[in-house]
């Protein structure tokens, strides 16, 4: 069975290695690799519409990779997971700004000082669970939104602030094209970094808390450390985009990290599916191409009848709140497992085919 | 020391209105574990029915109101049956993702249809003010006032002696046995949601009548936490106190930084540090079950 290149009908491992390997053949491994250096040639021929897209979602999908472990994972809910994204953003530019370090240092270091902020909103989590949690993240995203209109030293208050761009040994990355391949490479690493992380001990210790907390205390793991843990993985991650956010639009303003903004994170993991890594980038997508595809809808009506009625250029806006909210209700209702799952199913359908029994 | 006593009797009105709100929250939740985060929209949807009704087809308000009442029950029922009964059984985090979309569904939805700004109710009762114990007072503040203490009264009553208000304990207490007597459990479920959404409309209305309607009516639904988790999520006594509480202890807020802070903002901020606070010490709030898990 050495060396299968398509996944067998059926399951033949026969070491825990086996059984935990990132890539299950050596084709799914390659077709990864292949995947990744199509990345790299991309912005060559995408126009600046769709490497903006891109751009976003690959910081977006890190923050929502960070509340899928959280979420997805563990078993805790976060409401305010955008105030953690802004903190990220807005201490990147004020480390920056302020002491003048170098942009490359300080957006791990904005993920280090957004990780401690989240364990600070993750101390009740340490004794809190489901209903009461949700409402204490909350909390969570109003205090740091009101933090930020508050603190002119770090934020600069209404006015916002100014983020420097991107640059390594003298080197800008500060076009679309360039900074393409700074997102690429986070999200790449902090993409291996949360796959790995589900496949150690760890990593193990989140999802048997997720499953059944009581069992999990009984087997030794320490509720509240894993419970902090995850808090604090998830504003690392929160953190990491945010900074990135803040260095591609080089100007952080103190509106945007609103509670919808936390909500849509929420979106994307439960569309792409909880507890599945690749799911939160395919929900990434899906959150960030709606709208995209609203405006394209909106534009091919413009000027019918359905466009007089409704009033639809005015009322985009209000259209695409709708269209989050819906988008959410349906998937929770006639998908629950999200687009992962779909995506597995097509799988199965192909690895099965023609004989699907 | 005027404006003290001024904002604490604001804070005892709004607070009644928070305890309304919250106490409909309560009941929802009590009745199907359901945390809905759609309550502000509630209120917002109710007090949008109610305009349309009396500047769109200019009835009375005693016509409206009923109309807006019926309405708000029928949609209550909907929602509970349309949307949230597939959701029986599925994780907490499902259930309360969904609450979450319809909110901001509605919410859009409401903002699409009648606008962003605020639009003043026309006038309702004859005089503006009122004079109670040598306080100006608005009308509306003071009619407001008896109708979240009519309703809490009504609340109580309903729950203690009415049969439909016993089955909802009932059921609050133990689905399956709640069954097994002969109560519909489906039924107990769709009518927690369609008095909660009434009783919501009726706050919706209030403060739409004195603050003119607009969708920072659906920021009630958000109040309506710290005032819900200072009582504990399953007691209706401690809703109606946690509202108070909140109406309080916001006004308040409101007075030590106007005087000293000058911080600003308070008034709304206030009570999320509380609960914050409130968290740390007594995880299931001051009234709450307490889960008593032994391993």
């Amino acid at each position: 069975m050495a060396n299968i290149s398509l996944i067998p009908c059926g399951d033949f491992k026969t070491t825990y290695g086996r059984d935990t390997t990132i890539f299950p053949t050596v084709t799914s491994r390659n077709f990864a690799i292949l995947g990744i250096l199509i990345l790299l040639v991309c912005p060559a021929f995408m126009d600046r519409y769709w490497l903006n897209l891109c751009i976003q979602i690959g910081y977006l999908g890190i923050a929502a990779l960070g509340l899928n472990i959280l979420v997805g994972f563990t078993g805790q809910i976060s409401i305010g997971h955008a105030a953690f994204f802004g903190f990220g953003a807005f201490s990147s530019a004020w480390l920056s700004n302020s002491f003048g370090i170098p942009v490359a240092l300080a957006i791990p270091l904005a993920g280090v000082m957004t990780t401690a902020v989240g364990m600070i909103f993750g101390l009740p989590a340490a004794r809190l669970k489901g209903l009461y949690l949700a409402i204490a993240t909350l909390a969570a995203q109003y205090i740091l939104q009101d933090f930020f209109g508050r603190a002119d030293w770090f934020t600069g208050g209404v006015a916002g602030t100014i983020a420097e761009p991107f640059s390594l040994f003298g080197f800008a990355f500060d076009t679309d094209e360039r900074f393409f391949y700074v997102v690429l490479v986070y999200m790449v690493v902090m993409y291996i970094l949360a796959t790995n992380l589900m496949r150690s001990r760890d990593g193990r210790a989140l999802v048997a808390v997720r499953d059944h907390y009581l069992s999990a205390e009984i087997m030794g793991i320490n509720l509240t450390k894993y419970r902090t843990m995850s808090f604090g993985i998830s504003a690392f991650y929160a953190g990491i985009g945010g900074a990135l956010y803040a260095h591609y639009l080089q100007f952080v303003s103190v509106e945007g990290f609103t509670i919808l903004f936390s909500i849509q994170f929420l979106g994307m993991i439960i569309i792409g599916g909880l507890g599945s890594i690749m799911g939160s980038l395919m929900g990434t997508a899906f959150m960030v191409l709606l709208p995209e595809v609203m405006q394209a809808l909106t534009n091919s009506l413009a000027g019918t009848a359905i466009d007089t009625a409704l009033n639809l250029k005015e009322a985009i806006a209000f259209l695409r709140e709708m269209a989050i909210g819906l988008v959410i209700i349906l998937f929770l209702v006639f998908e629950p497992d999200g687009l992962a799952h779909r995506w597995k199913q097509i799988k199965a359908y192909w690895k099965l085919y023609p004989f699907s029994h | 020391m005027t404006l003290l006593f001024q904002l604490l009797v604001n804070g005892l009105i709004v607070g009644a209105l928070y305890g309304v709100v919250a106490m409909s929250f309560v009941l929802i939740y009590k009745a199907s574990r359901i945390v809905n985060f759609a309550q502000g929209e509630f209120l917002l949807i109710g007090a949008w029915a109610c305009w349309w009704l009396l500047t769109s087809w200019q009835l009375p308000f005693w016509i409206g109101f009923p109309i807006t009442l019926a309405f708000m029950m029928a949609f209550g029922v909907i929602l509970q049956v349309v949307v949230l009964r597939p959701m029986i059984g599925e994780p907490i985090i499902s259930v309360i993702m969904v609450t979450i979309g319809l909110s901001i569904f509605f919410q859009a939805l409401m903002k699409w249809m009648f606008g962003v700004f605020a639009k003043p109710f026309p006038q309702i009762f004859a005089t503006q003010t009122m004079n109670v114990f040598g306080l100006e007072v608005q009308t509306v503040y003071v009619v407001s006032l008896a109708i979240s203490l009519l309703i809490m009264a009504g609340f109580g009553w309903f729950f203690k002696y009415s049969r439909l208000g016993l089955a909802m304990r009932a059921t609050a207490f133990d689905q399956q046995v709640a069954q097994s007597l002969g109560i519909s459990v489906r039924q107990m479920f769709a009518m927690s949601w369609a008095i909660s959404a009434m009783v919501s409309a009726v706050a919706g209305v209030v403060v739409g009548v004195v603050n003119g309607v607009s969708s920072a009516l659906s920021f009630f639904g958000i109040k309506v936490f710290p005032a819900v988790i200072l009582g504990g999520l399953d007691s209706v006594i401690g809703a109606v106190l946690g509202g108070l509480i909140v109406g309080l202890l916001e006004n308040f807020a409101h007075y030590v930084d106007s005087q000293w802070l000058n911080w600003g903002n308070m008034y709304e901020i206030a009570p999320f540090y509380v609960l914050i606070i409130i968290l740390m010490f007594k995880p299931y709030g001051l009234f709450g079950t307490k889960d008593i898990e032994r391993v």
